[in-house]
């Protein structure tokens, strides 16, 4: 066991755990957004996939990864606005539409994948890093956790961001009570409809981040069914943090570190089918659920559309 | 709501009408605007169409093709109706459906030296539905103990099944005389028999018995009705003294079961093995079609028949005009939303009404 | 009461419609002060009801204005109208004289209209300063200091002590109320509506809230009280517009007010609200009045035998949203109505509960007839004689979407002879349903209608009959009126009696104290999770009572 606590194992893991554990980040604090306001987003995983193929597109025609960024958080946005519309304003089943978003992007992300880039497979150059001076220059944890793209340290400003929004400002007001009492948010002046609306879209942005950064970063390139899970483990984060982003941020760096290991121990000359590593992750989430069973909350009104006068 | 909700309006033509157009519409817009995907990315969408008909109906060969196809969308249906009925989501159907279907693979030929066919087939039939049931015991007893949203938990036990499917098959199951890795192969002759000199497996004829007493049971049975109080009011079940955690973990039990059964009669009728990686992802597939059905056992028959056509018709259709087969993807994830839009207008319509 | 003795209330009812007449903004002019608050002309209809029908009324500033009747009046309607919720189909709003339209709650806070609903509206995982701060614009910072200075303001006008940092889901549903009512006036006390303030509260609560009132109009609030309690709303009004079924059928001008006693009042509102068509008996005026106590003839119960029910040493583990039992012990005898009183939240749901088998208790023993039922669940202790309506008709009573025929026999599923091996026999379901829909007089189009789209009052008949068949022994009614009309109130009660009368033992849970005193035999208080207390019904009790609700009487027995 020991040899395989080399530096190269070590670096490989810790960098690669970072790298697959920031989609999840997003996806994780986005859903969040979601819940919080009482909309059980399942299309999260439609969003991701079609964030990452905007943003893969994008990036490869503008040669920039910020516009890829942009695009992915935008193509996000477009999904996350079927919810607004559908389930939002017209109250219709946030489940059904959410499995119809996840088809329907997997479906023309293959579709439009096959098209533009089926013969051709086109790679992005390597996304740019953000060495953090000084730090990066620590042995080990330097190149594996301070060389990153700036996306990754802007992910996990933004869990301190939303910790405090969702303490000290009006919007993390609003966002808990649209979720554990829309009736007390309408009654105050405060329309239940935009505050969660505007929480689906922002959960769309994440998301799309989230998938643009998979493609554009993680990969380098968009392959169709991409995204494999990840939005749906952003949901089972989201479900487990009980509304605080720090835990959302312990979660994902756990499924990170487990999507990471196939890697890194590829680096340490250990051979175990890929399958195994995949189940790492699923496995976690339904131990961590049979053990915390008891703990995991969710708002009240989640998944239940808000009419007014409706009680 | 079967027998017991069958709304009792005086102008019953309107309502016929109006539930055609329910299923009618939300079909014709998909296809429409599939067709208009289709049309932008220069393919023009009636060659298409026209040859999904072709191959998935009017040819015999595509129509053998698309009736073997419905036995696992049968089965999977039936399975997702007993759940949704009572108000359980189980998503779950990939993982249940791929490890009935590695240990149908691994069971049957190992079997089949020492049993005879009938047995054989028999026995892999009945533990399929017991593992798969067993597979969702999880979210189940989650859900009937401590609340536990099963949306989630059976969507991750999904892919833990998908994944460790494939480990069965790539690390337990080997076939050592394959360089792909998959499972011994049982032989053609050993399968489910064929019906009457086609190339149809009977598979289709036990999904089709499946479905008819899921719908019996569903409408004309004690279990089935305290099934559907569970499902249309949870409280009313506990008020009502029913045991609903029992009845929760025998709900997800029989979908699985039923969903396991399907992958288990692909295997033993079309397949004969699994190879590494297979994963034909019927589990959210299905979830339309059932919708379309509203539920119901035999209108599910119907459906299934159309998606299979689109499924097999699809495929011939993709290769012919140059698209990817994941088109039929994005026109189910279509359908699925107009599908609620039309349900929803229905609704408003009714509402306006007085009804 | 006779109702012929009343002076000519026709000719009075009559009367004073005139004075609410639209013109009633421009006798402001005089000497009197404009209204703050005006509706003209308002209608509203919905599929089948006209909600509100020509409704002009004036709310003035310094007035507590009561609008009096009974449910289904069109009150709710009215406020939800005033408060935003609702628009009208017609009719003008003015504040200040200036026709204005609210089109949300938003605007009407805006306009100074504040709404303190009859169902609590705050965020119970929110702290009480965070639910008043609830309502910002994203773009603005929390403004905590600001809120806390208004909160201190608010306070000392309502004299009233709350923590501001305290989680409104661990505050008393009094102290809910009142920030409730901080936060109805929040953004200006100019008008304040109280929709049924005072259903949820204890005597003591609502003498409190009395106070706050009076201090509020004091200090020049125009109040809107919504009350159908006649007691009620003489005791607070200045003025009292009455509704009936839409309209406003009459009103009691603060000049007459003054000069009117209680007796008086009374009267002239029972003429308003029934007009032409005389309650049949005096009774549904005495119900409506809330002091119908001592109408009926107490019969005496035997209690010499043994109990029918013992429940000894109940208690129940805490669950989420509802208060759990402690250590609660009574006895039930043959033919007698046990009333429970008790400010709702304080474990009554959880008797009804565990008495019924749906709920296991933590500990203690549920005895009937001597043995020993504790570990039955609903199915055998239903065989056994236990029936329980309960207070949830749709939330749990019964199947909404599902036909009035499996309704009628939903806790008899898979039983014979309906039943056979598991078969469902629906020919005789729907046999037996329409011999019960004939013999309880319930009011549905056919067996097979979903029971959702029947009325209150004949769901509640639904249940009745289903829980009242066969072999009742013990039946345990939750709060049987709440929401019927009078008609239906009053065939509740005459069921009550009726099952008491045949030898049942009846357990009737109420928040409604005037109900209990009307049909109990003896009265058990709950106050938090225990049964604080069991008194004998008769006159004068309700101090007791009220005593009993508020813990005083355990807080003075623990403390000796």
């Amino acid at each position: 066991m020991s040899e395989l606590l080399t530096q190269p194992f070590l670096i490989s893991l810790l960098f690669g755990a970072v790298t697959a554990g920031v989609p999840l980040l997003l996806a994780g604090l986005g859903e969040q957004i979601s819940e919080k306001a009482g909309v059980l987003n399942i299309g999260i995983e439609g969003m991701m996939l079609f964030g990452a193929y905007t943003g893969f597109v994008a990036a490869y025609y503008s040669g920039s990864f910020w516009m890829g960024f942009l695009a992915g958080g935008l193509g996000g946005m477009v999904v996350a606005s079927v919810v607004v519309l559908l389930c939002i304003r017209q109250g219709l089943n946030q489940i059904v539409i959410g499995i119809a978003l996840t088809i329907g992007a997997e479906g023309l992300t293959a579709l439009l994948h096959f098209f533009q880039f089926s013969k051709t497979y086109p790679r992005l150059d390597k996304a740019p890093v953000l060495e953090i001076p000084g730090l990066a220059s620590i042995p080990v944890v330097g190149p594996a956790l301070f060389s990153h793209n700036i996306i990754v340290y802007l992910a996990v400003g933004l869990v301190v961001f939303l910790a405090w929004l969702f303490r000290a400002s009006y919007v993390g007001l609003n966002l808990e009570a649209a979720g554990a009492k829309p009736a007390a948010l309408d009654a105050a002046g405060i329309s239940v409809v935009a505050t969660r609306s505007a929480a689906v879209l922002s959960t769309g942005f994440l998301a799309g981040l989230g998938g643009a950064y998979l493609a554009n970063v993680g990969a380098g390139l968009f392959v169709p069914f991409m995204t494999h899970g990840a939005g749906f483990i952003g949901i089972v984060l989201a479900m487990l943090a009980r509304g605080n982003p720090v835990w959302v941020l312990l979660g994902a760096v756990l499924f990170g570190v487990s999507l990471a290991m196939t890697t890194a121990l590829q680096v340490a000359g250990v051979n175990v089918p890929t399958d195994v590593v995949h189940m790492l992750p699923f496995a976690m989430v339904m131990l961590v659920l049979v053990i915390f069973a008891r703990h995991s909350v969710l708002p009240p009104a989640l998944g239940l559309p808000y009419v007014r006068g409706d009680r | 709501m079967s027998v017991d909700a069958l709304p009792l309006t005086p102008d019953r033509t309107r309502e016929h009408i109006a539930a055609v157009a329910r299923v009618a519409v939300p079909i014709l817009l998909a296809l429409a605007v599939g067709g208009a995907i289709l049309l932008i990315l220069g393919k023009n969408p009636f060659t298409y169409y026209g040859y999904v008909v072709q191959r998935g109906l009017l040819s015999w060969g595509g129509l053998q093709e698309t009736m073997t196809r419905m036995a696992p969308l049968l089965l999977i249906a039936a399975g997702l109706i007993v759940a949704f009925r009572a108000g359980i989501w189980n998503l779950g159907g990939d993982g249940q459906y791929l490890l009935a279907a590695v240990v149908t693979a691994a069971l049957a030929p190992a079997l089949i030296d020492t049993l005879p066919r009938g047995l054989t087939l028999i026995i892999c039939m009945v533990t399929s539905i017991a593992v798969a049931a067993a597979w969702s015991l999880i979210p189940a007893l989650l859900k009937a103990r401590y609340g536990i949203n099963e949306i989630i938990t059976s969507l991750m036990m999904s892919f833990l099944g998908t994944s460790f499917a494939n480990v069965l098959v790539k690390l337990f199951f080997r076939d050592p005389a394959t360089t792909v890795p998959q499972t011994r192969s049982l032989e053609v002759v050993d399968r489910l028999p064929r019906i009457f000199g086609t190339n149809v497996h009977s598979g289709i004829l036990i999904a089709l018995a499946v479905v008819i007493l899921v719908h019996l049971m569903m409408t004309r049975t004690a279990f089935g009705l305290r099934l559907q109080i569970v499902g249309a009011n949870p409280a009313a079940a506990v008020h009502a003294g029913l045991k609903v955690g029992w009845l929760t973990v025998a709900t997800f039990a029989l979908s699985a079961g039923l969903i396991g059964l399907a992958g288990s009669v692909e295997i033993l009728g079309v397949w004969g093995t699994v190879r590494a990686d297979w994963n034909p992802a019927y589990g959210l597939l299905v979830v339309p079609l059932v919708f379309l059905a509203r539920f119901n056992g035999i209108a599910v028959i119907g459906f299934a028949l159309f998606f299979s056509v689109l499924m097999i018709g699809g495929e011939s259709a993709s290769r012919r005009i140059g698209v990817p087969q994941d088109f039929v993807l994005m026109l189910v994830g279509l359908l699925l939303v107009f599908l609620a839009l039309v349900e929803y207008l229905d609704h408003l319509r009714r509402k306006r009404a007085g009804v | 009461m006779k109702m012929d003795s009343l002076p000519s209330p026709l000719q009075s009812g009559e009367m004073t419609r005139i004075e609410t007449t639209p013109n009633a903004v421009g006798s402001g002019a005089g000497s009197k002060p404009a209204p703050v608050a005006t509706v003209r002309n308002i209608c509203k209809r919905f599929p089948g009801v006209v909600a509100n029908d020509d409704i002009s009324l004036d709310f003035n500033a310094g007035e507590i204005h009561v609008l009096l009747g009974e449910n289904g009046a069109g009150k709710s309607t009215l406020i939800g109208i005033l408060a935003g919720m609702q628009q009208p189909d017609s009719g003008d709003i003015l504040i200040d004289g200036v026709r204005v339209r609210l089109g949300s709650p938003r605007e009407s806070l805006d306009h100074g209209i504040g709404t303190v609903f009859q169902h609590v509206l705050l965020v119970p995982s929110l702290t009480v300063i965070e639910n008043l701060m609830l309502g910002g614009s994203w773009w603005q910072k929390l403004a905590r200091s600001a809120a806390l200075a208004r909160f201190r303001e608010l306070s000392d006008l309502l004299g009233v002590k709350l923590d501001p940092d305290a989680l409104v889901g661990k505050l008393s549903l009094g102290e809910q109320q009142q920030v409730e009512i901080m936060r109805a006036l929040w953004r200006g006390e100019k008008i304040l509506i109280l929709d049924e303030p005072t259903s949820m509260l204890t005597p003591q609560g609502v003498r409190d809230l009395g106070d706050v009132m009076r201090r509020l109009r004091a200090k020049g609030v125009a109040l809107i009280l919504i009350t159908h309690k006649l007691a009620e709303a003489y005791e607070l009004g200045d003025r009292i517009s009455v509704l009936r079924l839409g309209r406003v059928v009459g009103a009691i001008l603060p000049d007459e007010r003054q000069q009117m006693t209680e007796q008086q009042v009374t009267d002239r509102v029972i003429a308003m609200m029934f007009g032409a068509t005389m309650p049949t008996d005096a009774a549904d005026a005495e119900l409506l009045l809330g002091r119908a106590e001592g109408r009926r003839a107490r019969r005496l119960v035997d209690r010499s035998g043994a109990p029918r029910l013992r429940a000894t040493q109940l208690s129940t583990a805490a669950e989420r949203g509802a208060c759990p039992l402690h250590d609660v012990s009574f006895d039930l005898w043959p033919g007698e109505v046990l009333g429970i009183a008790g400010i709702d939240g304080n474990g009554q749901k959880h008797l009804a509960e565990t008495l019924a088998g749906q709920r296991k208790a933590a500990s203690g023993t549920i005895m009937l007839d001597g043995h020993d039922i504790t570990a039955a669940g609903v199915p055998a202790r239903r065989r056994a004689g236990i029936r329980y309506v309960t207070d949830e008709r749709l939330g749990e009573g019964t199947v909404g979407t599902f036909s009035v025929a499996t309704n009628l026999l939903l806790k008899e599923i898979g039983n014979e002879p309906f039943w056979r091996r598991g078969m469902t026999d629906w020919t005789r379901i729907h046999d037996h349903a329409r011999e019960k829909i004939e013999h309880h007089d319930i009011r549905t189009p056919s067996e097979k209608t979903p029971i959702g789209k029947l009325s209150g009052g004949n769901i509640q008949k639904v249940l009745l009959a289903r829980e009242l068949a066969n072999d009742a022994g013990v039946v345990i009614f939750n709060k049987p009126t709440y929401g019927l009309d009078l008609q239906n109130t009053r065939l509740a009660h005459e069921r009550i009696v009726e099952s008491a009368r045949h030898g049942l033992g009846t357990i009737v849970i109420s928040t409604d104290l005037d109900e209990l005193l009307e049909v109990s035999d003896r009265i058990g208080v709950m106050y938090q999770g225990r049964l604080v207390g069991i008194v004998e019904n008769g006159p004068e009790v309700e101090l007791e009572i009220g005593k009993l609700m508020t813990g005083q009487t355990l807080a003075a027995g623990t403390g000796s």
